[in-house]
């Protein structure tokens, strides 16, 4: 297993690698100028000298590599710096938004928070509602219950985001006013009405998100337990004498977890970069609103810097859900 | 989807011959939700083709004195916030979206379909084939989508005309992003079936390899295909309104649903019944379309077939 894990690890490295490449000759070809928004009476050489402050005068595989190190070597010093307090990195050439003006990695550390918040809520909440609608759809196949979780879930993930978080603007916020449609980033909770408020806002946009995550879990998870609930080893515990909630929430449910649990690995990066949709709906400044913004903007250090982390959480995750897989069933070896 | 392809069921002697597409389709009727899709899709479909003949409106002619107006016999749907005619943009709309959808599942298909098939029946070609699959799937999708629009947005509407120019753009990009679950699934199939005896007797006789694999593997592998069609409609026409909702999508002169929705959002609070429109028609056709998928999964499948 071990074996496996590093051998993953090392050709996760090369595909990276790839990614980063294709990332970064694809947004070469961006015909936007950064300096196209500066006034025109600039002449021709500051004009340059603008462009080359920029690191834009170079050749590409050199400003290509330069970007990997600023990536991978200068900005973890940085974040150590940070973290204790030491001077590792002091005065080394960060990544720098085009549009803030400010490194990258300092306008993504003030986006994350809400993008967990919201989106990572939304995620748990959506795992936990999808568990057991999958599980009484499954055990109660062809039910009342479970025609209802079908079709639920069957909306979850047809009806796209961009409308329900809409819908629900409709007619929570525009009609009924329950809620506020924009979401406030200033808020802090300091005491108890602040509290409040931080959750009216959370409302609208965590639902959405759960809606869709439960839709699609609850299925996998319906599926997982029916694959089990007709296996021998269900009979024989049932013909123990077994009760049936221990032959259901312990025989078969620990059984059915296994493709479910690499199923909710996989969709962890979605939480970082997937929510892109609802965040602009409810206007969240975060991780996907800050992507959004920059592709607009022609801000292409952010949209290479956010794109490339996105890969790495997206191939980070496919080895976790690969490895989870091994360690939880013990038929499946790798090597 | 005739009597051409019946092999006679033996056991069947005693009644006449059923074809497997009878079966198909019975099993298919069975389910409720599966027939209820095919009607509702046919029906946008329809609407779509035939829709512009019947509602002879001009969807960009602007009538600034009907503005924001709301359902009316003149204007079934109402008017925008220009003062035009919502239903023949809900038309034009339909057009470009389900036209999106369309091509790009076709696309993704072909790709999906060559890739597998060259992956599970060349062994030289499966390693790096799956490489490259695993490297898609491993790519930040949306965001790519994104970044590809933003970038050929302005060359190919400049080369080919605005709207043209960005139905490739848009096409080709929910193509070749969401073509790899198909290969994957292809891929298996045809690994299995190249081991079965009638491929193995196809070659004995010295059947050249492309000969073998659209005489004898395709025709086997396209029942998963055809699921995976179904289910990449919705998905091409899901990705096209999340891009125009985003607005990087078709220009606001071709209108589609998801940029009638984008567009009608800024007036949400006094005309929601804008918003609705352009929502309901995504989530109805991407839901039939779903449906259809999920009935077909079970009428294709023999092991649930009959039952």
């Amino acid at each position: 297993m071990l074996t496996y894990t590093l051998r993953r690890l090392l050709l996760s490295i090369p595909t990276l690698i790839f990614i980063s490449l294709v990332i970064f000759l694809l947004l070469e070809l961006a015909p936007g100028d950064p300096l196209a928004d500066q006034p025109l009476t600039i002449p021709p050489e500051v004009r340059e000298r603008m462009r080359a402050a920029l690191g834009l005068g170079e050749p590409v595989y050199v400003r290509y590599w330069k970007w990997l190190v600023q990536f991978f070597w200068v900005e973890p010093r940085v974040m150590l710096d940070a973290w204790l307090g030491t001077a590792m990195a002091v005065g080394e050439q960060r990544i720098i938004s085009w549009q803030f003006r400010a490194p990258v990695f300092d306008v993504i550390w003030q986006r994350l928070p809400q993008t967990l918040w919201v989106v990572g809520m939304a995620y748990i909440i959506g795992v936990l509602i999808a568990l057991p609608i999958g599980i009484i759809s499954a055990y109660r196949q062809y039910s009342w219950f479970d025609q209802i979780g079908t079709f639920v879930a069957m909306i979850g993930f047809s009806v796209p985001t961009f409308f329900t978080g809409v819908l629900l603007i409709v007619i929570f916020a525009v009609n009924l006013g329950w809620f506020p449609s924009i979401y406030d980033t200033t808020l802090r909770v300091t005491d108890w009405p602040s509290f409040v408020r931080q959750v009216q806002q959370m409302a609208m946009p965590v639902a959405v998100l759960a809606l869709y995550n439960a839709a699609q879990i609850s299925r996998y998870m319906r599926a997982s337990m029916l694959d089990n609930l007709n296996q021998d080893y269900v009979r024989t515990a049932r013909a123990k004498g077994m009760t049936e909630p221990v032959v259901v929430l312990l025989h078969v449910l620990r059984n059915s977890m296994i493709p479910v649990v690499t199923v909710i690995a996989l969709g962890v990066p979605s939480i970082f970069g997937g929510a892109i949709i609802t965040e602009q709906v409810f206007k969240v400044n975060g991780l996907g609103q800050a992507l959004i913004g920059a592709i607009y903007a022609n801000d292409l250090p952010m949209v290479q810097t956010l794109a490339f982390i996105f890969a790495i959480l997206i191939v980070l995750f496919n080895l976790v859900a690969d490895v989870l897989y091994g360690l939880l069933d013990p038929r499946i070896r790798y090597d | 989807m005739t009597d051409v392809l019946t092999p006679p069921a033996p056991e069947a002697a005693p009644k006449p011959p059923r074809s497997p597409w009878r079966d198909v389709w019975d099993q298919f009727r069975s389910h409720r939700g599966a027939l209820a899709g095919l009607v509702i899709f046919t029906l946008f479909l329809l609407a779509a083709a035939v829709g512009p003949y019947i509602w002879r409106v001009d969807p960009t002619f602007i009538t600034i004195r009907a503005r924001n107006l709301g359902p009316s016999w003149t204007y079934p749907l109402g008017t925008d916030q220009l003062g035009r005619d919502m239903l023949a943009r809900m038309i034009a709309g339909g057009r470009i979206s389900i036209a999106v959808g369309l091509t790009a599942m076709a696309l993704s298909l072909v790709l999906g379909t060559l890739v597998g098939m060259l992956a599970g029946f060349f062994r030289r070609l499966d390693g790096p084939l799956m490489r490259l699959t695993d490297l898609f799937l491993s790519l930040p999708l949306l965001p790519l989508l994104l970044v590809m629009v933003m970038l050929f947005r302005e060359s190919l509407s400049q080369r080919f005309g605005p709207e043209t120019g960005i139905f490739i753009l848009i096409v080709f990009a929910i193509g070749i992003t969401s073509w790899m679950q198909t290969a994957r699934i292809v891929r298996g199939d045809v690994l299995a079936l190249k081991e079965r005896e009638f491929v193995l007797a196809a070659r004995s006789i010295g059947t050249p390899p492309g000969r073998i694999i659209t005489r004898h593997l395709l025709p086997n592998v396209m029942s998963p295909i055809m699921v995976s069609a179904t289910l990449g409609i919705a998905n091409a026409i899901i990705t096209e309104s999340a891009l125009s909702f985003l607005g990087l999508g078709f220009p606001p002169d071709f209108p589609t649903w998801g940029r009638l929705l984008f567009d009608a959002v800024d007036y949400i609070r006094d005309y929601p019944s804008r918003v609705i429109w352009p929502g309901v028609a995504i989530s109805l056709v991407v839901l039939s379309a779903n449906y259809i998928g999920d009935g077909l999964r079970d009428a294709l499948d023999p092991r649930i077939r009959g039952r």
